[in-house]
């Protein structure tokens, strides 16, 4: 199957106007030992075939759609309004280009212009972008957007350790040819009495008085998650406290945040953050194993022409009519070339419009609704599952939907067993990212979670702690 | 034809979603954490879908009409991918769930890195890279940490031809190294004498070279073997730009060329949606000598058969390689993006996908061929490939711009070609049809680029006042970067 309209007939008049004899002279440039290598692919499918085969393959995996899930870290399984997908479908979105000719691209030119109005209203902030390619990646380029704020003479980033252990590696990746050095990492694990228990409020230490600690005139930003990996929630008051620190040292605040949280807290903007970062797949977009996700970037507007990415701005067409454009696009690669703020140019655009159709079908009431239902369903499995002999749930400070939980037996095993027979996805392992934390589950509830579903976990839980390795996995 | 903003069609009280009771124990918030304003707008769900699709047929998509956006690679996106993106299994998947219970996706990624390499040449893939220009980072950070490790950590300079794409320079400056710009010569090629000469300049602080090919002007470099082995000859690396790969596929392999890295546009090439500026998907391809650098984690798959992965004959399992530069992304790539990618290249295969590119270039050579003459085309004496440059500086119409021709064109329901790139052609105008175009839409394109060019000789005014039938007309794109007005009032 191909999608290729001409036939043999209109190739040959085709040929004929060029003044060649055959489609094989049009590649006489291409070196001839090198021209028409043979491709060894697998045969062509139909349509029918090709849905027919990703069906059963699709059917190899375990989908959420016939599982409860306890699994975030980063990724999110909130409910989306069938609306968002629905006008996604509208090709007239999907199959367009960056809007380059604004005359022609009105819908995606207005429709960002919302989304960065509601990205605004929803974090706090005052300008925000059309989006980078992830949470991640919307990090890294708040680091450089801190760098080049302090004209390129601040090479020290404060990074909190309870930020998004894969972030930090997408940091790590992104500044290996800058002058930039991090620090803040080994806090969890080296500090006196700061451990998972000072992260997660304990008595024995402040992590982000240890991160106030290392600012110097070097510093060009401080990094916190609010909520952090763990789920714990700072509070406003404890976050404007780093933030005047760092302001006084001449650094940066740069937050990365979940959307969702906002519902329901205190937005970064109303606590001393300049940039404002995070994951937008909880709004609007599907799981769909990691992406395509959208990294949201907001700011304070005074260093918006240090920023990198695309920004929509109203304007006014020839007959004084409103309108939207690109604009600021003098920061960008396709003009500044080796002087741009970032390389970016393809960003997330779909997956923003479809946050943009989340924030306006959720609105005021049904953000905070869905907030409410993360937080109290997650206290709630917090309060089951800290009963259950053998668990004992670490996070003693406020968190918002992720708590972590010590487990009696490795995670990988109890995950296995919670998929096997229970048809639960269980939390995440956090030994995988944190050495010092094997043995440690962090456990996600978000509105999808019924009653029924919480306490079939922490039956299951206390059923898994009991067994031993013969009892196992039933039937299998 | 304007639309209010979401914020002015608002009215508290309106909802658009429905939700759950709480069904658990309610417990007290955190104390002085609770935001008292959440200024989001109030709307009932069919006036958020009239709105909505009010705005969509303020857009033009390739399903609106011709798109000959050049470098772009505007083709039509089958329907299919989309169903396919959307089924359970895999747009319902967590990407940290157990390795055995996601083994059809991850035979998927498997799957469609194996392809690739092969249609490229290359010895591995990786699918994280997010985008062109993340793919290019990724590519320039490789030649970076191989060369480092090599023990060569003086190198620090990239060449990269006056005619590339602007993400190429940013890309380089981003990994920290400085760009020496190559000319063209007068057949549009890399300029062999001036490349010689920067190797000798350059050749002990050089990276390698980044090299678009066929490059932005849409042609083949005739002596694309001999500017790889200079670079090679001076201990750099070449980098391949894939934009324009929709023009060789099957047609020449760029490993085989020489090239030791690329990354693919899967959005380009292989028909996933651009989703109005994203998300792309940019693959990067390398030779054997890179494999161990890429981000990771990539699928691997385990050399024997075995029985607990039933159905799948192999285990797939992550793998990061041994010296891998690092993480570009959260996660493994966009996979909703490389679901797309695989349907597309598994409903084509290999002739199929030579059939795409010789239909392509054929496509951009007939309207070559019917524009010359009536539009000056620089290297119009070239067969190009699936791309050509024309320029809009019309005999006899003294006041008129590409961009008003581009306007104008809006007003037959065409998008106009992409425009002022690349900069080495004054008022450039680049045409790529694609493969999915009939000889009828193109010979309807030409016939309204002769009537335009008429136009402009005999009623200027009617292009300098286009476009007449868009929803709006032209934007004052000076006022929106003087006033900067980037958010409506309520959130800032």
């Amino acid at each position: 199957m191909n999608y290729i309209p001409n036939t043999d007939a209109d190739r040959q008049a085709m040929l004929r106007t060029i003044g060649v004899q055959s489609t094989a002279d049009l590649f006489r440039d291409v070196p001839e030992q090198r021209r028409f290598p043979k491709l060894n692919l697998p045969p062509a499918l139909s349509e029918m075939e090709v849905l027919q085969e990703l069906g059963a393959r699709g059917d190899e995996n375990d989908d959420l759609g016939r599982l409860s899930c306890f699994l975030g870290a980063g990724a999110y399984n909130h409910f989306v309004p069938t609306v968002v997908d629905f006008l996604l479908h509208r090709s007239e979105f999907f199959t367009a280009y960056t809007p380059y000719q604004p005359e022609i691209s009105q819908g995606t030119l207005q429709a960002h212009f919302e989304y960065q109005s509601m990205i605004c209203a929803l974090t706090g902030m005052e300008v925000s972008n059309v989006s980078h390619y992830d949470g991640g990646t919307a990090l890294a380029e708040a680091v450089i957007m801190a760098l080049q704020v302090s004209r390129g003479k601040r090479c020290k980033v404060i990074l909190s350790p309870t930020v998004n252990p894969q972030y930090r590696e997408v940091i790590h990746t992104y500044i290996q040819g800058m002058c930039l050095q991090t620090a803040g990492e080994g806090l969890l694990e080296t500090a006196p009495g700061v451990g998972l228990n000072a992260a997660q409020g304990g008595p024995n230490g402040n992590l982000l008085d240890s991160l106030a600690g290392l600012l110097d005139r070097e510093s060009a930003c401080v990094i916190v998650q609010n909520p952090d990996f763990f789920g714990r929630l700072y509070s406003p008051a404890e976050m404007q406290l780093l933030a005047d620190k760092a302001h006084a040292a001449g650094a940066l605040f740069v937050v990365s945040v979940d959307p969702i949280s906002l519902g329901l807290f205190v937005p970064p903007g109303q606590y001393g953050a300049d940039i404002v970062t995070g994951e937008g797949q909880p709004m609007g977009n599907p799981l769909s194993f990691g992406g395509p996700y959208l990294g949201f970037f907001t700011m304070k507007s005074g260093e918006v022409r240090k920023s990198a990415g695309r920004i929509v701005g109203q304007t006014v067409d020839s007959d004084g009519r409103r309108g939207f454009v690109l604009t600021l696009s003098t920061r960008e690669q396709h003009i500044r070339r080796e002087k741009a703020s970032s390389n970016i140019c393809s960003n997330e655009a779909l997956n923003a419009l479809a946050a943009a159709i989340y924030m306006a079908a959720m609105g005021k009431y049904g953000l905070r609704t869905v907030a409410e239902l993360s937080f109290h369903k997650a206290h709630y499995a917090a309060d089951l599952i800290g009963r259950v002999d053998g668990y004992q749930v670490m996070s003693a400070a406020p968190f918002f939907k992720e708590f972590v939980v010590r487990c009696p037996r490795p995670v990988e095993d109890i995950n296995r067993i919670l998929l096997a027979n229970y048809g639960i996805v269980g939390g995440y392992d956090l030994g995988r990212s944190f050495p010092g934390l094997s043995g440690h589950m962090l456990v996600c509830v978000t509105e999808l979670n019924s009653r029924a579903d919480i306490e079939l976990l922490a039956e299951a839980l206390g059923e898994i702690a009991e067994m031993d390795a013969e009892s196992e996995v039933a039937g299998d | 034809m304007t639309e209010p903003l979401i914020y002015e069609i608002c009215q508290a009280g309106r909802r658009a979603v429905s939700l759950p009771e709480c069904d658990v124990p309610t417990t007290e918030l955190p104390e002085g954490c609770e935001r008292t304003d959440l200024p989001l707008p109030e709307v009932a769900e069919v006036d958020l879908v009239r709105h909505y699709v009010r705005l969509s047929q303020m857009n033009f998509g390739i399903d609106s009409g011709f798109y000959p956006l050049g470098s772009c690679t505007m083709k039509y996106n089958p329907k299919v991918n989309e169903v396919a993106a959307r089924l359970p299994g895999y747009a319902l998947l967590h990407p940290l769930q157990p390795e055995d219970s996601t083994q059809g996706a991850m035979a998927l990624i498997y799957d469609l890195q194996e392809m690739l390499a092969e249609i490229a040449g290359f010895a591995a893939v990786t699918l994280q890279p997010a985008a062109g220009a993340h793919g290019e980072l990724t590519g320039v950070l490789i030649m970076r940490n191989y060369l480092h490790d090599r023990g060569d950590t003086q190198r620090n300079v990239i060449l990269v031809p006056d005619s590339a794409h602007g993400t190429n320079p940013a890309t380089t400056s981003m990994a920290g190294f400085k760009v020496v710009e190559v000319g063209s010569d007068r057949r549009g090629n890399v300029d062999l004498e001036k490349l010689r000469d920067l190797l000798a300049q350059h050749g002990p602080n050089l990276i390698g070279m980044m090299l678009t090919n066929p490059n932005t002007l849409g042609l083949f470099d005739e002596h694309i073997e001999e500017v790889l082995r200079l670079v090679h000859e001076a201990g750099g690396l070449v980098y391949g730009d894939g934009a324009n790969f929709n023009a060789i596929l099957g047609i020449v392999k760029p490993g085989e060329l020489g090239f030791d890295i690329m990354h693919f546009n899967l959005h380009k090439t292989f028909s996933t949606p651009h989703g109005g500026g994203g998300p792309g998907s940019g693959a990067v391809g390398v030779s054997a000598i890179l494999a161990d650098y890429l981000p990771g984690p990539v699928v691997a798959v385990n050399d024997e058969p075995a029985a607990e992965c039933e159905p799948q004959e192999f285990c797939y399992r992550w793998h990061t390689p041994a010296r891998s530069i690092g993480r570009v992304k959260a996660f493994y790539g966009n996979f909703g993006i490389l679901v797309r990618a695989y349907t597309y290249i598994r409903m084509h295969g290999a002739e199929g996908l030579r059939a795409i590119s010789e239909n392509a270039v054929l496509n951009a050579n007939y309207l070559q061929a019917r524009l010359a003459g009536a539009y000056p085309i620089p290297h119009g004496d070239r067969i190009c490939m699936h791309e050509f440059v024309a320029q809009g500086t019309l005999d006899g119409a003294p006041g008129i711009r590409t961009i008003d021709i581009a306007k104008r064109l809006m007003d037959f329901d065409m998008h106009p070609p992409t425009v002022y790139f690349p900069l080495i052609v004054t008022e450039a105008l680049m045409i790529e049809p694609t493969e999915t175009e009939s000889k009828e839409t193109m010979d309807a394109f030409v016939d309204v680029m002769l009537r335009i060019a008429e136009e402009a000789r005999t009623n200027p005014e009617l292009l300098l006042g286009a476009p007449h039938h868009a929803p709006v007309n032209r934007l004052d794109e000076v006022k929106a970067a003087k006033d900067l007005v980037l958010c409506y009032a309520p959130g800032c």
